[in-house]
This record gives structure tokens, C-alpha cells and sequence, in this order.
């Protein structure tokens, strides 16, 4: 029983911590603001959700303490996090930011 | 629905009442009870057995967690990917649904969607303004997610 649970928080943590290092690297390396949202407000999401459910469930299984604060940021950061992303493209598309040359569409140019 | 939730406690308070016993395990037990009453009287409601909408929000739920995954392992192949050959783009969906909330809950579903972003809702809140990764490829496949995540909304919303 110890064992699968230990190899549940090591698993959950190691895939957060990936996930954030690939959301960083995202932030590095995608070209315009647009795509580099996408890298964050999904990579990140999930990264820290990981990371959170790991420590959870550590704090569950091995001090007995059911964390129940943990789950609501878990809640807490599933809602806002894709706001968020979707508020700071809008502003940076209002405010004239230009998308990557290669792009190849954009509707948004003749909103009504 | 409220109605419906409201009067399934209120039988479970009545059976706290017939069993004089006033703990959580008798709330349960008088709940489930309710709820198979409730069940059986269910055409006597002017709107569904609320169950089903109860039902539809776990799908709902679930349909979100299983599309973040998916949409980490594609930012994750395109990140880690060698050549960056993606074409981005803003396309427009129109959507059937009418209230805010549930454009509210499609955006952030679109948003947490494999390749898709929501960069912008129209004033009268009937198209979104979606940024894609890939746009090529995706616009089609994109187009039949929309479809199951608004159907999953509707059925969430229907009366």
C-alpha cells in the first residue's frame, strides 16, 4: 500500500515539475505572445496542478492530515488559470501586439 | 432543479423527524430514500429528474480533465519538437449557446483544448474568436470538439 502511494507522489511530482519546465521552455522558445500563451496557460496549469495533488496525497497517506486547502487551490487554479490566459491575449491584441509573420488568418481584423 | 434538491432535503429532514435520531448517517440514509421517491413521482415535475443534470456536470467535469492532458502533450510535442513548422491563426466559431455562464464555461473549455486559445468574444455573445496553434490541421478536428463540449453544455443547461 505504501509503496503504490509512494509511487503515485513520486510520479505526480515528477510530471508537474516537467510540465513547468516545458512551459518554460515554451515561454522561451515559441515566436509571438499568442503562441506563448498557449505553452503557459496549459503547461503551467497542469504542472502545478500535479505538483499540488502529489502533496496531497503525501501529506494524506504519510502524516495522516487530510489537506483539504490544497484541494481547494487545486479548484481555485483550475478556474482562474484559462481566464487568465484568455484575458492577457485579448489585451495584448487590443492593445495592437502583432502575431508571428507565418501566421495565416486572423478574423479578428474585421470584428463588427 | 433547485426545487427539486430543496425538496429531496426536506424529506430527508422528515425522516430524521420519523426516526428521532439526528446525526449525518440518518441524513444520508433519508436523502437516498428520497431520491428513490423522487425518482418514482418524476413526471409530476415540470423539469427533468435532476439527477441527469447532476449526471451531466461529473461528464462535463471529466471531459475537461481528459482535454488538459491531451493539450499538454501536444504543446509538449510542439515545444519540444526540433524545427518549429506550425502555422498560427485567429479563426471565428459561432456558438448556439445563449447565456453567459455557459459562454463563459465554453471559452474556458476551448481554452484548456488541445491547440486552441479564445482571444476574443463578440459584443452580443455569439462568436468567439479563437487563436489556434495549427491551423491547418486542426480547424476541422477543432470544429467536432466545439460540438461535444457545446452539447455537453446544453445538456448541463436544458430545463
Amino acid at each position: 500500500m505504501t509503496v503504490i502511494s509512494d509511487v503515485l507522489i513520486v510520479l505526480l511530482l515528477l510530471a508537474g515539475a516537467f510540465f513547468s519546465l516545458v512551459a518554460a521552455f515554451g515561454v522561451i522558445r515559441l515566436p509571438d505572445v499568442y503562441t506563448r500563451n498557449h505553452a503557459a496557460s496549459k503547461s503551467a496549469t497542469l504542472g502545478v496542478m500535479c505538483i499540488m495533488l502529489g502533496t496531497f496525497v503525501y501529506f494524506l497517506v504519510e502524516h495522516d492530515l487530510f489537506s483539504s486547502r490544497l484541494l481547494l487551490g487545486i479548484a481555485f487554479f483550475f478556474i482562474t488559470a484559462p481566464v487568465a490566459g484568455h484575458l492577457i491575449s485579448r489585451a495584448a491584441y487590443n492593445s495592437g501586439v502583432k502575431m508571428w509573420d507565418k501566421s495565416v488568418r486572423d478574423d479578428l481584423k474585421n470584428k463588427k | 432543479m433547485a426545487f427539486q434538491i430543496l425538496l429531496n432535503v426536506f424529506l430527508a429532514f422528515l425522516w430524521m423527524f420519523l426516526q428521532v435520531s439526528f446525526n449525518a448517517q440518518t441524513f444520508i440514509i433519508g436523502y437516498l430514500l428520497g431520491l428513490i421517491v423522487m425518482f418514482g413521482m418524476r413526471r409530476f415535475f415540470t423539469h427533468r429528474f435532476y439527477m441527469h443534470r447532476v449526471w451531466a456536470v461529473i461528464y462535463l467535469f471529466f471531459l475537461f480533465l481528459v482535454e488538459l492532458i491531451k493539450a499538454n502533450i501536444d504543446v509538449l510535442k510542439l515545444v519540444l519538437r526540433p524545427k518549429l513548422n506550425m502555422r498560427p491563426g485567429i479563426f471565428a466559431l459561432e456558438t448556439e449557446l445563449k447565456s453567459d455562464w455557459e459562454v463563459t464555461l465554453l471559452s474556458n473549455l476551448i481554452t484548456l483544448t488541445p491547440g486552441t486559445l479564445v482571444v476574443d468574444v463578440s459584443d452580443d455573445n455569439k462568436i468567439l474568436y479563437i487563436h489556434a496553434i495549427d491551423i491547418g490541421e486542426v480547424s476541422e478536428a477543432v470544429d467536432s470538439i466545439k460540438n461535444s463540449f457545446e452539447k455537453a453544455i446544453m445538456e448541463v443547461s436544458r430545463g
